[in-house]
């Protein structure tokens, strides 16, 4: 049967598609080619750091390896991993709907993302930045390095982000099947939208104070520079308006994804749809009022301080009532325990000790000690990376029959898993004791008191990257090697399971009529 | 308890006014977020396992179960109360940390790539040593001369950015006399994790001491300093190991150990090595008029005035493989110094090969009239003398 993937074969019909799901391929192959390079470097530094002194590379070049490796991550990782990859594939299925609104901006919107990391890692291979990925000024201004191929980058990936917001917007607005209302789209969607939303707004924020660091850094402008009336503190207020809202660009998505698995695979209704559905905004919202969280010790009024943190709090609320939510949806269901799921338990694990040590962060006086060391590096790995990145491998194992039309393997998919879960906590769990033990971030040597830690974190480090390598490795040799996919592997209520895997190219052989809702686990499953 | 929570935890010590409070709050927001995920990730697992599939019919179906506006409520008004209580004791705490008490002692406090220099009301100036008296409140006024840093010392839980262009405040009482590491917690550059330094808290009768010129190394034995440093410096044991701004009363010497202490004081050493190490600079071994390949291609002799000049304009002639990292030292070296630092290269340089001898011509010319041949050695010695003489009153 013709399907997305066998219509059209050559390398010309991938190019100039405007199928999102084809689309959304080529960005989950992208993302996770620069998971890759992004995690090479985090090995090189974790190796670095067996020994407090030299171990393996300069100072230099351990300084320039910290910042591609942030870098990489934060813009070619995790914040287009799910929402252009997943997002795109899914989006218009779930809504019944036969492409995005825009399929040829979507289209323009991987282009920019190829220009965009195409630039970074020129900057990778020449001279590459030092600046650490949050470019403080006035550093960022006086590196010999040159930092303006990465911020340019990095600037021009941010158009990507936007128009895949305005695209997905449009889309839920304007494509909704016959009938869908706003409340009977599946969770995954309003995450989307939510994320859609800060993308739009956060990312042209982002965008023009990188392009005032390049004025500084390339044409010597003086804009941070204090003996020519500029303020360094000034762009950290600004890039934290954006770059603390881009946390919940990378973790939205992901919780989108948690309610979709959590309800597939327990075949239960989520314990609150309202509940999910409206802390997203919640979320959205707050989130945008608590940049200052990131610079209690920097010099801000104290009144800012406590303002700040009483706000970010919020954010946990909201978060917890996600949990909540997903937690109890377990509860009375038919559970299923299978590779999705288990990433599932490692993500909530992983989310709520980051969650709440986040909330410890925001308790100003615990934050002096803990601000630039390893305990916030800890922190945002656990809640951050670990999060999105599980919910990234949950998404990719839950989604691999739909998309490929092969089923991975069971057994291979949980060893997997359970490696990447214990390889993670057994990285970054003593980081947070590090930090501590009073160790900063961004230290190429340190004292000999941290080292043990530091062995640990490191050995930690090679069970994760053996984790991660044991699920490409299967999921590749499922594509040649796996069972044919049925169309619904997991008995799942959600749209994108009425449609055969891999999906056809205008999504649903005929048009949908969606009769119940994507989470009506009290009615039969009607045969497709 | 609290020392077995402290241990746990790897907490360093609480040498500080504020840091058994702080502590106490950690262990009361660490404890209930390591039970509440637990509590979480385990409830999850149990239903998971309590409920799972006994069948696999498509038609199978579960129950229909909305949470009761009550359960979650509650649940989040439980929360709120909890994080509204951590937020009132940090913010608290974070308000009596920021606002230095009024009869705090003050030292000014600069950061610059990589080195903390402090200097005290009284003429003290130091550099990497922040010696204070315990038991007394210190108020630090702090700025940085290029990038931000940031004034972290763990014992004390205190921590503050200096910026360039602003002066920030902070304030700290060491509890008890001994020494706490400071490090530089924002990153600044290539040597950022080598700005280390110590607060070194004395009685306050041994303060005084200080103060009125007695040797540091008389009440407290300074800590090793950062690796790097360490290789860096090559030092005997007869100077610290790493660069300490305490400029002692000193017997005569000679000018290249002057040198080897200048170059200790002011921090050249956290880059250049004595002992033919390559590190962030060039080292100073067997340099001393020594042809350096430049990075623009040209290759100089390392003379006297190259290596002034290398010092006050570091950026115009760099070496080849090295980084343009090195600030000016333009009004920072009295001139004497400079010369000390000269012939501290000179001194650990190989002696010069003497230059192969031209051949000797075959013909003499001739020599112009008036010169030195013609000079009687007595009669310039004399004018020498004379000239001299009217020089110098």
């Amino acid at each position: 049967m013709k399907n997305y993937l066998n219509c059209e074969t050559t390398i010309w019909s991938w190019l100039s598609t405007k199928d999102h799901k084809r689309i959304g391929v080529m960005f989950l192959v992208s993302v996770t080619l620069f998971l890759l390079v992004g995690g090479v470097f985090a090995l090189i530094l974790r190796l670095e750091h067996l020994t407090p002194g030299p171990t393996l590379v300069s100072p230099n070049m351990y300084n320039q390896l910290f910042t591609l490796h942030g870098v990489v991550m934060v813009w070619l990782f995790l914040i287009p991993a799910i929402p252009a990859g997943f997002g795109n594939f899914f989006l218009p299925i779930m809504l019944g709907a036969k492409d995005v609104a825009f399929p040829r901006l979507n289209l323009a919107s991987l282009y920019i993302f190829w220009i965009g990391a195409i630039l970074t890692i020129y900057g990778v291979l020449d001279r590459a930045a030092d600046t650490g990925w949050t470019f403080y000024p006035p550093y960022s201004s006086q590196t010999y390095t040159k930092a303006t191929p990465v911020l340019l980058g990095v600037f021009v990936l941010g158009w990507s982000t936007i128009i895949t917001g305005v695209n997905f917007i449009t889309t839920i607005h304007t494509l909704r099947a016959k009938g869908m209302r706003f409340m009977d789209m599946p969770l995954f969607a309003w995450a989307l939208y939510g994320v859609s939303i800060i993308q739009i707004l956060g990312t042209p924020v982002l965008g023009i104070i990188l392009l005032m660091v390049v004025m500084d850094h390339s044409f010597d402008w003086g804009l941070f520079d204090p003996a020519r009336g500029g303020d360094p503190l000034i762009y950290q207020h600004i890039f934290w308006f954006y770059s603390h809202p881009a946390v919940y660009i990378m973790i939205l998505p992901p919780m989108g994804v948690v309610s979709e698995i959590v309800t597939s695979m327990a075949h239960k209704n989520p314990l609150s749809y309202k509940a999910i559905a409206y802390s997203t905004f919640g979320i959205a919202f707050v989130g945008f009022l608590t940049w200052g969280h990131h610079m209690f010790t920097s010099g801000m009024s104290e009144l800012n301080a406590g303002i700040f943190g009483i706000l970010s709090m919020g954010v946990a609320v909201f978060s917890a009532i996600k949990v909540f939510t997903w937690t109890g949806t377990l509860y009375r269901g038919s559970v299923w325990i299978r590779t999705p799921l288990v990433y599932i338990f490692a993500f909530l694990f992983l989310f709520i000790f980051g969650g709440m040590t986040g909330v410890a962060v925001a308790a100003t006086s615990l934050d002096v000690h803990w601000h630039d060391t390893y305990f916030v590096v800890a922190h945002f790995h656990f809640i951050m990376v670990g999060a999105s990145l599980t919910a990234f491998l949950a998404a990719l194992h839950y989604w691999w029959p739909k998309i490929t039309g092969k089923m991975y393997f069971e057994g291979w998919g949980v060893a997997g898993a359970i490696l990447v879960f214990l390889g993670f906590v057994g990285t970054f769990f003593p980081q947070f004791l590090l930090g501590n033990a009073g160790m900063p971030r961004r230290y190429y040597h340190y004292s000999e008191q941290f080292q043990a830690l530091n062995v640990l974190s490191t050995a930690g480090s090679w069970v994760l990257a053996l984790g991660l390598l044991l699920v490409l490795v299967t999921l590749i040799w499922s594509l040649v090697a796996g069972e044919k996919a049925p169309a619904n592997p997991w008995n799942s209520r959600s749209y994108e399971w009425m449609t055969p895997s891999p999906p056809p190219k205008e999504n649903f052989p005929e048009t949908p009529r969606f009769v119940r809702g994507p989470y009506d686990y009290h009615l039969p499953l009607e045969p497709p | 308890m609290n020392d077995f929570l402290r241990r746990l935890l790897f907490l360093p010590e609480q040498a500080s006014s504020v840091a058994r409070e702080i502590d106490t709050l950690h262990y009361f927001v660490i404890g209930i977020t390591m039970v509440g995920a637990t509590g979480v990730f385990i409830a999850a697992l149990w239903w998971s396992i309590r409920y799972r599939a006994r069948s696999f019919e498509a038609s199978s179906t579960t129950p229909q179960v909305q949470a009761g506006l009550a359960v979650e409520g509650g649940l989040l008004a439980f929360l709120v109360v909890l994080f509204i209580v951590f937020w009132v004791v940090g913010f608290s705490q974070y308000l009596r940390m920021r606002i230095p008490p009024r009869d705090a002692m003050v030292v000014y406090v600069t950061g610059k790539q990589w080195m903390w220099k402090f200097a005290y009301p009284e003429g003290k100036q130091t550099i990497n040593t922040l010696v204070v008296p315990a038991n007394r409140n210190v108020q630090l006024v702090m700025t940085s001369r290029d990038v931000i840093h940031s004034f972290y010392v763990p014992a004390f839980r205190v921590k503050q950015d200096v910026l360039p262009g602003r002066y920030y405040t902070t304030w700290f009482r060491a509890t008890r006399p001994g020494t706490y590491r400071i490090y530089c917690a924002e990153y600044c550059g290539l040597s950022h994790s080598a700005m280390w330094g110590d607060v070194v808290a004395l009685e306050a009768d041994d303060y005084e001491r200080w103060l009125e010129g007695e040797p540091l190394e008389n009440f407290v034995q300074l800590p090793p300093g950062p690796p790097m440093a360490r290789v860096a410096t090559g030092l005997g044991p007869d100077l610290p190991a790493y660069p300490r701004g305490i400029a002692e009363a000193s017997q005569p010497r000679s000018m290249a150990d002057w040198g080897r202490e200048v170059a200790a004081l002011k921090g050249c050493l956290a880059c250049h090595t004595l002992d033919g190490q390559p590190h962030i600079g060039p080292t100073w071994r067997n340099l001393w008029y020594r042809e350096t390949p430049l990075a623009d291609g040209r290759v100089i002799i390392a003379d006297e005035a190259y290596l002034t000049r290398s010092m006050m304009d570091p950026m115009l002639e760099l070496v080849q493989g090295y980084a343009p990292v090195m600030p000016t030292y333009q009004g920072l070296l009295e001139p004497a110094e400079v010369g000390a630092i000269l012939e501290l290269i000179r001194s650990i340089s190989e002696p010069l090969p003497t230059p192969a001898r031209a051949p000797e011509p075959l013909v003499r010319p001739p020599l112009p009239p008036g010169s030195l041949d013609r000079v009687d050695p007595a009669r310039a010695l004399e004018f020498i003398r004379e000239t001299s003489e009217r020089v110098t009153p």
